[in-house]
């Protein structure tokens, strides 16, 4: 039996002040969600704000106990264990990364861990049938043994569907469905979620695509900092892209910001078209003909949602340390320069602080002093040989300098906590004196205070004279931070804002939408 | 107890090894009745080891970098034969066949790198393919016979320093050779320490650092003694004298030098290795031919001691050289690693094998005895690694005296930072 509502509409699901906790961090207190039978019910929120995490609770990834809370489903309260518990009450959770084996075929891939057997024997007959069958009704028209890696994105997420479909899927949930597809391939996406609504399957959509959501989605529930801000019906509300963005953003800066007059002065750095190819798919473009450039003194910043394609420029830049560079044209103080290599880069004055500091940022084998000079160990060294006295040196005085926490710079840098580990790389790049340092999501898994140094330390090299870009998701930090604000969405660079033009509405309206206002 | 912690502090894995290496010639020593530390069986362990830990210390910088190389002992044989042939068909004098024998070991080795660096072929493959290339060339340009090298020649193989100067009743190279070493070591350390101190680093206290030093000169003047009183015509060994080379040379190149540090930095974590501009094929590359040129130069010691090439030579030794650098510390996931490390866990390895053998312990079970020392070695590294530790002496004394571990999460809170910049 299913509940009815005041309106009298049946309730699927319900998930009554769900709170979940990390060791120090609250992601989610006391969020409710209520889903009507049919529906289609969009989940709106900035980067962060506890939206995966809150369907990573409902389909049982974190299993029952780890959350405090109840999940009322078919009005019954459940406690799924794992996931297998939630598929058999007929929910299925895609993510965002699919979770599909390219070597293996279509239909393989669809009765993955759910074979139809006969006698213990996979019975591939019986699943060939199947898999006809539900390609079918996805609208997917390929032979099921085609293998995953053979067709695009667009086609894998219908395959993740019909492997859905195959586990008679009530509630289904899609993370960022179309983050990846194009705009056809998001289109048939988005209709094919209307035909399963139409069949009575109910969906939980989470997009940062404002305009997908107001064209499929009945309700939004809109998070905020882990907390559930509001439930908005689209037709009785009336609810357009601004009313979303409201809802997501409508939160007072929370951060502090260093004092900082910015001196600005020319421009000395510039990207002119800059294009480049995804490393892996052919005709997909992950820079489209980007111009921006950077003054001196100044900080500039990049917003985007994630995968839009911000670390993708940067770390194409780069030295062409990303994807497959097609053309475009870099000039520093005038002239044209070449950032074919990372040596080339640094040595024309770049740095590059990667979002992702344990694997792409950091030796976890390495102590601080010998992490600090890495990249500039010819700056220490005669004749190749280290000169160990002035690397100790140099670390101790970057150690003063940016108040590292650690009893010595001998100590390994996995000891560390995130913020003094982001201090000791942003000391590498600082002393490979760089003109220009790309930060990527400098405050990353950092706690407020380390923060609050870390955006003294920024202004303070911007002070210097050199060119600081930061990229982050953090719309704050961003808004707090910049003098000027490049917009990113889907490769494109969608606008620029000066320091005093620019709110988290505006950003947001450029960040997800193609609008050309530049 | 932390007394003694601190006299063993700093690389712990490393004194780790070298406490196992000390208590196992201890061991043999006991049980052997004295056969263990003769000059005769040191000088023999020495020989018939060398060119193993020669590999090991290319291997270890293979390792490091987080490949492998499993041709070293088809190498090593196809330049043994390649040399004794040059040397006996073409006339080249003993010095020339060394060289010839380094070039050609330096060809093979560009050879392997090109496929592991450029290629991008792993080295496991790379280095398999050539071990079955490397030990058919050997048969085919050997035809499968024995070669005899010249006397010139056996002695970078078999030679010991030569009696020079006054009859003291010891060999005076070895002594003198000896005492260079002594000085050295303390020189080395005393401008280490007083660097450290110079630039406010922590220096351990000065009896720790003291004791340390009387321990290891302590050492070396015992095995000088032993080297320098051997049966008349032998002393220090030659090839003991190219390890000795070797050593410090590599040492130096993996802890000091911007290439040395590029290797760590590569195996550490190659992708922040690259974003930091290490050019990591090309260190790939060095590695790869690096050890093939080793490989070719312990073939030609091996083939100088045994005073013929033959079919069989090398058969196995990449094994030997692979449980060395694992023995002395190197992780399997590369990045970790060092010479001496490695050249201890060779010697562990060698002084095992010799032992057994004057125990008269037979061939079958001193490899269950070895197999079992490899695994147990690396599986006390992997439980330290999972436990948070590092090493194994810190393991040994876990229930002694505190943890002076350090609190990691210890951040500056906002108020405090906000205060500061007021």
């Amino acid at each position: 039996m299913t509940s009815l509502d005041t309106q009298g509409d049946p309730i699927l699901l319900e998930m009554r002040s769900i709170t979940k906790e990390f060791p120090g961090v609250k992601a989610l207190s006391n969020v409710s969600l209520r889903v009507m039978a049919g529906e289609i019910h969009a989940i709106c929120g900035e980067n962060g704000a506890g939206k995966s995490t809150l369907m990573k609770v409902l389909s049982g990834v974190y299993g029952y106990g780890s959350y405090t809370g109840d999940i009322v489903y078919q009005a019954e309260t459940q406690q799924f264990k794992d996931i297998r518990a939630s598929e058999a009450a007929g929910i299925v959770i895609i993510h965002q990364e699919l979770a599909l084996i390219p070597e293996l075929s279509i239909m393989e891939n669809i009765f993955l861990g759910n074979e139809p057997t006969k006698w213990g024997v996979i019975d591939w007959a019986e699943a060939r049938k199947r898999s006809l069958e539900l390609l079918a009704r996805v609208g997917l028209r390929e032979d099921p043994d085609t293998p995953i890696k053979e067709i695009g994105v667009g086609k894998q997420q219908l395959v993740e569907i019909a492997k859905a479909l195959n586990k008679s899927v009530r509630l289904l949930i899609l993370d960022e469905p179309t983050a990846a597809l194009n705009e056809s391939d998001s289109q048939h996406l988005l209709d094919l979620i209307l035909g399963l609504k139409g069949k009575g399957i109910t969906s939980i959509i989470i997009s940062h695509k404002l305009n997908e959501i107001e064209q499929i989605a009945d309700e939004i529930t809109i998070i905020r900092d882990g907390k559930s801000i509001e439930t908005l019906n689209v037709k009785r509300d009336g609810v357009d892209e601004d009313r979303i963005i409201k809802g997501m953003v409508g939160r007072t800066l929370e951060s502090r910001f260093p004092d900082h007059e910015p001196k600005i002065g020319e421009v000395f750095f510039e990207v002119k078209d800059w294009t480049v190819g995804h490393p892996q798919i052919q005709d997909r473009l992950i820079c489209k003909g980007s111009n921006f450039y950077v003054r001196r003194g100044e900080i500039v910043g990049f917003a985007g949602l994630m995968g839009a394609g911000r670390t993708e420029l940067a770390r194409s830049l780069f030295g062409h340390s990303y994807g497959r560079f097609i053309k475009g044209q870099v000039y520093k103080d005038g002239k044209p320069v070449n950032l074919r290599s990372v040596r080339a880069a640094i040595d024309a004055g770049l740095g590059y602080v990667t979002e992702d500091r344990k694997s792409l940022g950091l030796n976890l084998l390495d102590d601080i002093k010998t992490t600090t000079v890495s990249a500039a160990l010819n700056k220490i060294s005669n004749y190749t040989v280290v000169d160990t006295r002035k690397e100790f040196s140099v670390a101790e005085e970057y150690r003063k300098s940016l108040r590292t926490k650690t009893p010595s710079v001998e100590e390994g840098v996995a000891k560390l906590s995130g913020g003094n580990q982001q201090k000791v790389v942003l000391a590498k790049w600082m002393f490979t004196d760089p003109d220009l340092l790309i930060l990527d999501e400098p405050t990353r898994g950092i706690d407020v205070g380390a923060k609050f140094e870390i955006y003294g330390i920024i202004q303070r090299l911007a002070n210097q004279g050199k060119g600081v870009i930061v990229i982050s998701s953090e719309l704050p930090e961003l808004l707090g931070l910049s003098d000027r604000i490049y917009t990113i969405f889907e490769g494109a660079i969608t606008g620029v804002l000066d320091k005093n033009e620019a709110s988290q509405e505006s950003l947001m309206k450029l960040m997800t939408s193609a609008r050309k206002t530049a | 107890m932390n007394a003694l912690k601190k006299l063993f502090g700093g690389n712990t894995r490393q004194f780790g090894m070298i406490f196992a290496l000390v208590a196992l010639i201890v061991f043999f020593q006991i049980f052997t009745g004295g056969r263990t530390l003769t000059p005769g069986n040191v000088i023999n362990l020495f020989n018939g080891n060398s060119y193993i830990l020669i590999l090991a210390i290319g291997m270890v910088l293979v390792i490091i970098a987080g490949h492998i190389d499993l041709s070293v002992g088809s190498v090593a044989a196809f330049v043994g034969v390649s040399v004794a042939l040059a040397m006996r068909d073409w006339g080249l004098p003993w010095w020339a066949g060394v060289l010839f024998g380094l070039l050609l070991g330096a060809v093979i080795g560009a050879w392997q790198g090109l496929w592991t660096a450029y290629v991008g072929i792993p080295a496991f493959i790379v280095t398999l393919a050539g071990m079955l290339l490397f030990r058919g060339f050997n048969q085919f340009v050997g035809k499968s016979n024995t070669i005899p090298v010249s006397k010139e020649f056996q002695f970078i193989g078999s030679g010991y320093l030569p009696e020079v100067g006054p009859d003291t009743g010891f060999n005076n190279l070895t002594v003198l050779l000896g005492l260079v070493a002594v000085a050295f070591v303390v020189i080395m350390s005393l401008r280490a320490r007083a660097t450290n101190k110079a630039l406010g680093a922590d220096v351990p206290e000065l009896w720790v650092e003291v004791t340390k030093l009387v321990l290891i000169c302590g050492a070396i003047l015992y095995a000088t003694y032993l080297f320098a009183t051997g049966r008349p015509g032998t002393s220090f060994p030659i090839p003991g004298l190219i390890l000795a080379v070797l050593v410090l040379i590599y040492g130096f190149i993996a802890d000091k030098t911007v290439l040395g540090r590029h290797v760590y930095a590569v195996g550490g974590n190659r992708h922040a290795a690259e974003l930091s501009g290490v050019q990591s094929k090309k260190v790939n590359f060095m590695v790869m031919m690096n050890m093939s040129i080793l490989a070719g130069l312990a073939g030609m010691i091996f083939v100088a001691r045994s005073t013929a090439s033959g079919p069989f030579d090398g058969v196995g030794w990449e094994l030997d050289a692979i449980a060395a650098v694992f023995i002395g510390g190197a992780a399997v996931t590369g990045g970790v690693g060092t010479v001496i490390g490695s050249i201890v866990g060779g010697l562990v390895m060698a002084v095992l094998n010799n032992g057994l053998q004057l125990l008269g312990v037979g061939a079958d079970l001193t490899q269950i005895i070895k197999g079992l020392v490899l695994l147990a070695a690396v599986a006390f590294d992997v439980y330290n690694k999972s436990q948070g530790k590092r090493s194994i002496t810190g393991l040994l004394l876990k229930n002694f005296g505190r943890n002076n571990e350090l609190k990691p999460d210890e951040t500056t809170s906002t108020k405090e930072v906000i205060s500061k910049e007021a």
